[in-house]
């Protein structure tokens, strides 16, 4: 039944972000890209898990290694999109 | 469900919202920032509710990778050159399917049932492709490795076997997920692939690799909330790779071809350049330049991947101004896949202060363009090549362009006239009104606001 849920979730998200990103404008499509690959970093909140066993084994070894790789994506990619949106200006007057 | 893990699933919900109003706000240019800065709440929440998992006993390895990560990434995004943006996002996005293949591995278990570790062997695949393709397309932009397309016989009948070995080691490592041969095997034929992927695409088909790597590292991230059962990471990551295929999608049609085209040929192997080029060269030097600006009441600059080489975006905004002074009203037509990623030649533009309202879309700037004076092209070629108008035996026939040449005037800014990236024939170069300024954009464009100071 996990299965069915999950793919129901699956389905839905990509609709949803289909009618979501299909009206933005052509200006904004590397803010968009590096904002969206921040989000792609959300794999850290599955990573934390994995990293946090205590086990001191490979897998996890595995969890803090991708730890550190999504907190890469997730710090770099919300700040850097940041940093550019900044600098978006509309004319004065 | 008990207290704590009810209350992580619904912070889960709150932050799966705030991805949504964040991306529903990057919309717009006046909601950007904002849309921006919910996303990364959302993203707060979500990491603090995963913090909060009572399955965790040792916080050493999490803060650990985190200050790490955050480190790196946070001084990689102060540091980063608006002109190096693509390398940047390519790089993000290998380290995101890394970051999902290792939680495939990871969330590996005995008891797994079959549909985790189909979920699994995904999250491995597509991660792994993801990251070394990712690298190879960061390799590309940065001029680390040639930026060419590197193709070779048979080269279709070797990715067509590595595809086969992959889904074979696939199906071998669900059959006996306890045999740490068959995980290495497949671990290593991802990796493979994603470089096999993207050696054969050149240097001027990245705004599509880059769209679709960014696709792709959400679904890796979305595979690995299968293999782990985590509602999160299916909705963030399916909303990356919808978004990451929406923009896949613009750029193929802005070149007007097929996304199997892009990924399986270069430019290379399409038919040989018919394109028949009459008329003469004719250069012009930058005090008639200057002459002719001086009097023009409307100019658009088409800006290209070579203002991002120059570095000329800064000088551009100087003469920008100069004009407007002058009188004359300046706009900007701006390509879909002007530079190396989607909206990059915008980014750069804005850094230097050119205010977005005058950044037009080309069908925008199109209609307008026989009003226009002076149309000026900085570093751009394919995308104004009226070949792809008027020649039906060009290989970009039937790419929309901005029509420069519909100008009164049009002045190229080019280094020389060494044929381009793909080698393709611009008749642009040699029609009636059209004056070539020979040498470094940056340099000609300071020569022209010195005759106007």
């Amino acid at each position: 039944m996990d299965a069915v849920f999950l793919t129901f979730i699956l389905m839905l998200s990509i609709f949803l972000g289909f009618e979501l990103i299909n009206k933005v404008p052509a200006t904004l499509h590397t803010p968009l890209m590096s904002g969206a690959n921040a989000i792609s970093g959300i794999t850290v909140v599955g990573a934390v898990a994995l990293a946090g066993t205590g086990q001191k084994d490979l897998a996890n070894w595995l969890g803090a290694g991708a730890v550190a790789l999504a907190s890469i994506n997730v710090v770099g990619g919300y700040m850097v999109t940041d940093r550019m949106l900044a600098m978006f200006k509309k004319k004065e007057g | 469900m008990e207290g704590t893990a009810l209350g992580i699933q619904l912070a889960y919900v709150v932050s799966a919202a705030l991805f949504i109003f964040g991306l529903k706000g990057l919309g717009s240019a006046a909601t950007a920032r904002r849309g921006n800065m919910l996303s990364a709440v959302g993203m707060l929440v979500a990491i603090v509710a995963a913090l909060l998992d009572q399955g965790i006993v040792d916080y050493t390895f999490i803060l650990g990778g985190m200050v790490v990560g955050g480190l790196i990434g946070a001084a990689a995004a102060r540091m980063v050159q608006m002109t190096s943006m693509p390398e940047m996002v390519a790089l993000f996005n290998g380290f995101g399917g890394m970051a999902s293949l290792l939680v495939g591995v990871a969330a590996i278990s005995g008891d797994a049932s079959v549909f985790t570790l189909v979920t699994i062997v995904l999250s491995i695949l597509i991660g792994g492709v993801t990251f070394t393709g990712s690298l190879v397309a960061w390799g590309k932009l940065s001029e680390t490795i040639s930026s060419g397309a590197v193709q070779f016989g048979g080269q279709q009948v070797v990715n067509g076997l590595i595809v086969v070995a992959v889904v074979v080691s696939g199906v071998m490592f669900c059959m006996n997920p306890d045999a740490p041969v068959w995980l290495i095997v497949m671990i290593a034929l991802s990796l493979l692939f994603g470089i096999m992927a993207v050696i054969p695409i050149g240097g001027a088909d990245m705004p599509v690799v880059i769209s679709l790597l960014n696709s792709y590292s959400g679904l890796a991230a979305c595979a690995a909330g299968f293999a782990i059962n985590n509602n999160i990471l299916i909705v963030a990551g399916s909303l990356v790779g919808a978004s990451g295929i929406i923009l896949t999608q613009i750029m193929c049609k802005a070149m007007n071809r097929s996304l199997s085209h892009v990924l399986f040929s270069g430019f290379a192997s399409v038919s040989a350049d018919e394109t028949e080029v009459e008329g003469e060269i004719k250069p012009i030097s930058v005090e008639d330049a200057y002459y002719v600006l001086e009097a023009a009441s409307s100019v658009a600059v088409i800006p290209g991947y070579g203002m991002a080489v120059a570095q000329a975006q800064h000088v551009v905004k100087e003469l920008m101004e100069l004009l407007e002074k002058n009188g004359a009203e300046v706009n900007f037509g701006i390509h879909p896949v002007a530079g190396r990623m989607p909206g990059h030649m915008n980014v750069l533009l804005a850094e230097a202060d050119v205010p977005y309202d005058q950044l037009l879309e080309m069908d925008d700037i199109n209609p307008r363009m026989e009003t226009v004076d002076v149309a000026i092209v900085i570093g751009a070629n394919d995308v104004v090549n009226p070949a792809a108008r008027e020649s039906e035996g060009s290989p970009i026939y039937g790419m929309p362009v901005i029509n420069v040449d519909m100008a009164r005037t049009v002045f190229v800014l080019k280094r020389s006239m060494a044929s381009g990236f793909a080698g393709i024939e611009n008749p642009l170069f040699y029609k009636e009104n059209t004056r070539m300024l020979f040498g470094d954009a940056k340099e000609s464009i300071g020569g022209l606001i010195r005759e106007f100071g």
